[in-house]
């Protein structure tokens, strides 16, 4: 008899990349169902419809690329990506939009690079960043949560996202918007004034329990080891430490650190967004910056910009820089005194 | 003189402006001496990549004519020795497109074969000695000759003027002190089983 | 006793504090699955019927057999001697005949034959006697590691350097690391020799210390999963300076450089070894087998393996036979073939996978894993990467894995060694943790392989480079002094011509013709001319000195030596005239008989002169002669039971053929000469020159036959060589010889060529 021959080493950890998709998809649920309970079915809406298109998308292609389909559909790197898309976007969006959206994300920010592993920029937010751009108005128009108004019903919803039919007094500002448009208020004010504030605990009505819910899935992604701690730490930290130094209580402050730290897509980008190891930096100490300079970007872009949330800008730029971010952080390999970088000629 | 420059604005700038020349001027002039590069003449580069094995097949007599040749202009993918590996190295110190191996017809030979002497059968005439750009053969008239098969390039240069035919090329065998490792068979980008081998778990 | 005296060292400074450790970057931790090995005791394997052992079980040049098939060996007998300065000696490890020296399966990852000794075992298990050794500490230590090479040691560990390469080492040595680390899971052969040997262990380490000049800090280190192993080494290095440590369990702290990094902190820069940063390194394996070989004079025949695996029955350790095929140890362990997934030898994380269980044990082979499916799946087909980065947090040697495997993927071997691939221990960590089962290993050890093919081919091609300019400029050279010598002779004939010229006008025409066809008179009458005018000059000469002696003139010296040059000359003259009046008729031939071309050819037609029966005779005398000194030569190649026999036994036959062919012809030839006494010899006897006619005379015919006939000639030759080629072919498979491929190959061409023949000749017939 003749035994199989291959390459050591034989033995395998019990890690698989579906294992870790999975465990990210996972993760998503206790900020999905905080997002469900404060916004209503229109979460679930949205997560049906990015994750029938996506997954039909890359089929589609896998299939004009002549790939082995459920082979690759199998690693499940389109489910994260679609659960990502859906979280991001707001509830009740037309159908339409979901719909370019998923094209943006699995057709061209994916496979026409050449599928998982090659894509150099984050799907999901390529996505969002080319709907923010461009259908400004529906991107913006988020539900209000359930404590501040009534939620449609499923049929209201459905008519919503199939028809476009408006319904009335659902929608309002979210805590960064609201902290934008009112430029002239001290933050006390704005605070006392503003429901959304007023109505919250800490941060901003709903949006921190959404907020809290995406950090319990990081945590127990970190706990199950999925990435390591040094993006999302860094991030959380320099977003943390501007909105302190800019933080005077004045109309022109910032807004206080747990109203930056628990609004918007922080905890979903911190923990399930920069943390997509294809796009990221790949050493620890690249992490680190990597992770450093989305924080810095989303302080600065909420704080100076036009834009009240700025995770997705902020992480399409920083896919940007890391290569070059990987190019300065060569780890010192054993037996050599420094790195050496791959753009040194070596003596063969 | 002064006067007239300080006043007059554009007399000023092209003063200001041919002096500026000047310096840069002088401090390329003095750069492209002091820091020139002596680099290697592309002949010598291109003989370097060359397999040497002095076939004539491009042909050439020699891997150094041919990349005489190379420089002036000829094409650069009639070295089938060297293979396809050694077209896309040339094509990427010209800077040009790596066309496809061009061999002529003949079959292309990626695994290196060394020239073997069928001793009972050689004459001794000399001829293939003769023919040898490596010098690789070894025998005297009316002698038996034979292959120094490390010294051997596979040129089959010396299959052609044996009268007896006694001339082989075999390719060099894999011993366990020769082989490496293949690269892996490439399945996550053409096409991926997703099958399990069948086995009968116990 | 006395070793005592010279030991004191390592006992006055014994110390057992706890030692520092250092941390290694990286490492992975598989499930360790050692248990299961370590239920039974340590148990031998009886010895085989067979053993099989490779020439090649170390790092370096194949061992040389010195050993005849059908010699009686017996055990620890050395059967191959070490080949170079890196090689070792191979000793027969049971008694019995040596049955083949051939190509077999060895363990090897490639699965690819080498040379190995076959022996059939006698079951007298008889063995030399050895050489035991008590004052080892006062012998020179050149001729302890002489013992310590010639009983074959090598490290055991795995890799199978010879272990008195690495204690002759120059440089001063501080560290002696003893490597029990054992961190590859299922092997627990070092962790049962630990257990079983301790006392044993600690005496080879204080032997190693002693060699390599008692290195101020000697230490045994291991893993913390091997309590007992611990405590019994622990016990036995009391009141020894050796350190015993245990430590936190990591995959790969038992690689050399990373257990160096553990225990001392130093790093062994790229590219040198542990030597160059003062540490030697070497498996508790290797100290006692080295202890034993030194002591005891044994050479390596048996070490303790491994057999492990869900398809066996039971699992354990065994001290094995090298040479013992891994089948034999597989059944003793109640193997379930139909169960396995796969065979190793080695561990799981480097160890390599076995075709056959044909292939045996040998000085490195720690471990035989023979897992199951559910141990072991087969590997998932890879995915593609996602960048995770898990691979350069388990990489040890600090490198970056996923960007290793781009460029191995690419192809692109600068970027790969500004990678630092070469520094890659293959260790397996990343490969283990990547969850898209990537073989990053395996695309290493192909690039590695295909960086040094490369490397070896460039230096191939410039040595050829050279060659070849060497001969283009030694062609240039013959051709330049050939031009010269050309250029020489046209020269010299020009002066001929016009000195002739000259001549001519002077003297009278007919002056001119003897020069051109002298008979034997004309030769005598020029030299007597010759002669006379000589002697007239000498005269002339003589009569000239004395009158200048009488003038007492200053010209006397001079004059002398013209009297002498006259004197010489006609000297000359006398003997060329009394030479040719000796042998008047001399041909030009006999004159110039010292030109051995000339002889040869006198002899050729010396014996064209024979007649062809006498030729025949001769013919068949001589080859009757050969072949009784062949016949006998293969006699006693046949008694010695040399492998050239076989060989010889071809010669015989050859001769004996050929033998059978010259009788036919003298028969042929005496009939013939009984017809006809006299025949004429039309046809050149010597077969060169019969080749040479034959082939002017083919040559001839060709140019005057039509290109169909040509081609139909062309055909009818090859089917004769065909069929010819083919007898060989036969023959050659009926031999075993190592030419078939060769002969497969002509005979294939020469079909092919035939074919193609063929073909041009259908094309030409309409």
């Amino acid at each position: 008899m003749s035994f199989i021959s291959q390459s050591s080493p034989h033995a395998h950890a019990t890690n698989s990349t579906q294992r870790v998709m999975l465990t990210v998809v996972l993760a998503t649920i206790p900020g999905a169902l905080a997002m469900v309970y404060f916004f209503g079915v229109g979460v679930i809406i949205n997560l049906t419809l990015t994750i029938g298109f996506c997954l039909g998308f890359e089929a589609a292609v896998l299939y004009l690329r002549k790939r082995p389909i459920g082979f690759y559909l199998k690693d499940f790197s389109a489910l994260v990506t679609a659960v990502l898309l859906g979280l991001a976007l707001p509830p009740y969006s037309p159908w339409w939009m979901i719909f370019v959206g998923c094209f943006f994300a699995i057709v061209v920010a994916k496979q026409l690079y050449g599928g998982l592993g090659f894509n150099p920029f984050n799907p999901a937010m390529i996505a969002y960043v080319v709907l923010l751009i461009s259908f400004p108005v529906q991107m913006t128009q988020w539900a209000a949560p359930v404590n501040l108004g009534d939620l449609p019903s499923i049929s209201e919803a459905l008519t919503k996202v199939f028809t476009g039919t408006a319904i009335d007094g659902y929608s309002g500002a979210t805590p960064l918007d609201a902290f934008k448009q009112s430029e002239s208020l001290t933050v006390a004010d704005i605070y006392s004034q503003k429901p959304i504030f007023s109505e919250a605990f800490f941060a901003g009505a709903g949006w921190e329990w959404v907020n809290a819910g995406f950090l319990l899935g990081g945590l127990f992604l970190l706990w199950r080891k999925i990435f390591t701690w040094h993006a999302p730490v860094s991030m959380l930290a320099v977003l943390a430490l501007m909105s302190i130094i800019f933080y005077d209580g004045s109309s022109e402050s910032s807004a206080p650190v747990l109203t930056h730290l628990f609004s918007g897509a922080t905890m979903l980008g911190a923990f399930f967004i920069i943390t997509d190891p294809v796009s990221s930096a790949v050493s620890n100490k690249g992490r680190l910056i990597f992770g450093g300079c989305i924080g810095l970007l989303v302080f600065l872009i909420r704080h100076f910009g036009n834009y009240p949330d700025a995770v997705a800008f902020s992480v399409l730029l920083m896919n940007f820089a890391a290569p070059f971010i990987d190019y300065y952080t060569v780890p010192r390999s054993y037996g050599h005194s420094k790195p050496r970088r791959a753009t040194e000629k070596v003596d063969v | 003189m002064l006067e007239l420059i300080t006043e007059n604005a554009v007399v000023t700038a092209l003063v200001a402006l041919g002096f500026l020349a000047l310096v840069f001027g002088a401090l390329l002039g003095f750069a492209s001496v002091r820091f020139k590069v002596e680099g290697d003449p592309i002949v010598d580069q291109l003989d370097a990549l060359l397999p040497q094995t002095q076939c004539g097949q491009c042909g050439y007599p020699g891997c150094r004519p041919y990349a005489e040749q190379i420089a002036q202009g000829d094409e650069i993918n009639k070295c089938p020795p060297g293979g396809q590996a050694t077209v896309e190295a040339i094509a990427q110190l010209m800077g040009v497109d790596a066309p496809e191996l061009d061999t002529g017809g003949a079959e292309s030979a990626e695994v290196t074969r060394v020239a073997y002497i069928r001793e009972d059968e050689c004459i001794g005439c000399t001829k293939c000695i003769q023919a040898c750009p490596m010098d690789a053969i070894l025998g005297a008239a009316k002698q038996m000759h034979t292959v120094i098969s490390d010294e051997c390039t596979g040129c089959d240069l010396c299959v052609e003027p044996c009268p007896v035919d006694c001339i082989d090329m075999i390719p060099i065998p894999t011993t366990v002190q020769n082989w490496t490792w293949e690269k892996p068979a490439s399945n996550s980008n053409i096409i991926a089983t997703d099958k399990q081998p069948a086995h009968q778990a116990a | 006793m006395t070793a005592h005296a010279v030991t004191h060292q390592i006992i006055a400074t014994s110390s057992q504090s706890e030692r520092k450790l250092f941390p290694i970057p990286g490492g992975v931790h598989p499930p360790e699955n050692k248990s299961q090995s370590l239920n039974l005791p340590l148990s031998a394997l009886p010895a085989p019927a067979k053993i099989i052992l490779p020439l090649n079980q170390h790092i370096g040049a194949p061992a040389k057999p010195l050993v005849a098939i059908g010699e009686r060996v017996l055990k620890g007998q050395l059967v191959a001697s070490a080949k170079g300065f890196i090689s070792a000696n191979i000793h027969s490890s049971i008694s019995g005949t040596v049955t083949a020296i051939e190509e077999l399966p060895v363990p090897h990852p490639s699965g690819l034959p080498a040379m190995s000794i076959v022996i059939r075992s006698d079951n007298l298990d008889e063995s030399v006697t050895y050489e035991p050794c008590e004052n080892y500490f006062e012998l020179p230590k050149e001729q302890v590691i002489a013992k310590i090479q010639s009983a074959g040691i090598v490290g055991m560990g795995g890799a199978g350097f010879p272990t008195s390469v690495k204690l002759g080492g120059r440089g001063k040595i501080e560290h002696l690391i003893i490597n029990g680390t054992e961190c590859e899971p299922y092997i627990t052969a070092d962790d049962i020799l630990m257990q079983t040997y301790p006392q044993e262990i600690i005496e080879g380490v204080k032997l190693l210390a002693h060699l390599l000049g008692n290195p101020a800090d000697v230490v045994i280190g291991m893993e913390d999963n091997k309590p007992k192993a611990f405590t019994a080494l622990k016990e036995a290095a009391k009141g020894t300076n050796v350190q015993v440590v245990a430590f936190p369990g990591k995959y790969p702290s038992g690689g050399e450089k990373q257990l160096i990094q553990r225990l001392t902190g130093k790093e062994v820069p790229s590219g040198k070894l542990p030597s160059d940063v003062g540490a030697v390194v070497q498996n508790v394996g290797t100290v006692y087998a080295a202890y034993r070989a030194v002591k005891y004079g044994e050479p390596l025949i048996e070490r303790i393996t491994t057999v492990v695996g869900g398809a066996l029955q039971k699992q354990g350790n065994v001290i094995v036979r090298i040479g013992t095929p891994v089948a034999d140890a597989l059944s003793e362990f109640g193997f379930k073939e139909r169960q396995a997934s796969q065979l190793i030898m080695g561990g799981p994380m480097m160890g390599f996978t076995l075709e056959t269980a044909e292939i045996p044990i040998v000085k490195t082979s720690n471990c035989i894993i023979a897992p199951s499916y559910a141990e072991m799946p087969p590997v998932a087909p890879a995915q593609p990467c996602i960048r995770c980065g898990l691979c350069a947090e388990a990489c040890p040697a600090g490198l970056l894995p996923q960007q290793l495997y781009w460029y191995a993927r690419s192809e692109d071997h600068e970027k790969l060694q500004a990678h630092n691939l070469f520094d890659c221990i293959e260790c397996g960590a990343c490969s283990f943790v990547c969850p898209s089962h990537i073989p990053l290993v395996q695309y290493y050890r192909a690039s590695k392989g295909a960086i040094r093919t490369e490397r070896e081919e460039k230096a191939k091609s410039d040595r050829s480079r050279r060659r070849f300019e060497f001969k283009q400029e030694r062609i240039a050279k013959a051709e330049a002094e050939k031009e010269a010598k050309r250029i020489a002779r046209q020269k010299a004939a020009q002066e001929a011509q016009q000195k002739m010229a000259e001549q001519k006008a002077k003297a009278p025409p007919a002056a001119a013709a003897p020069a051109t066809a002298e008979s034997a008179e004309d030769t005598r009458a020029r030299l007597e001319r010759a002669l006379a005018s000589a002697q007239t000059r000498l005269e002339s000469a003589q009569a000239k000195h004395a009158e200048a002696v009488a003038e007492g003139s200053d010209r006397v010296d001079q004059m002398a030596a013209r009297v002498k040059q006259a004197e010489l000359k006609v000297q000359e003259a006398q003997a060329k005239l009394s030479e040719t009046q000796h042998t008047p008729t001399a041909s030009t031939v006999d004159t110039n008989s010292d030109d051995p071309v000339a002889r040869a050819i006198a002899k050729a037609q010396a014996k064209n002169a024979m007649s062809p029966l006498e030729k025949a005779q001769s013919n068949v005398e001589s080859l009757e002669n050969r072949l009784s000194k062949a016949q006998e030569k293969h006699q006693q190649a046949l008694s010695e039971g040399a492998d050239n026999a076989s060989a010889l036994l071809i010669g015989v036959n050859k001769l004996t053929e050929k033998l059978e062919q010259a009788r036919t012809e003298l028969q042929g030839l005496q009939a013939e000469s009984l017809s006809s006494t006299e025949k004429p010899a039309a046809a050149p006897d010597d077969p060169a020159a019969a080749a040479i006619e034959r082939a002017k005379a083919k040559a001839e015919a060709m140019a005057s036959m039509s290109p169909k006939e040509k081609l139909e000639n062309q055909i009818e030759s090859l089917t004769g060589r065909i069929a010819k080629a083919e007898q060989k072919l036969a023959a050659a498979q009926a031999e075993n010889a190592d030419t078939v491929e060769a002969l497969a190959l002509g005979v294939e061409k020469l079909k092919a060529k035939l074919a193609s023949t063929q073909q041009e000749l259908e094309q030409l017939n309409p």
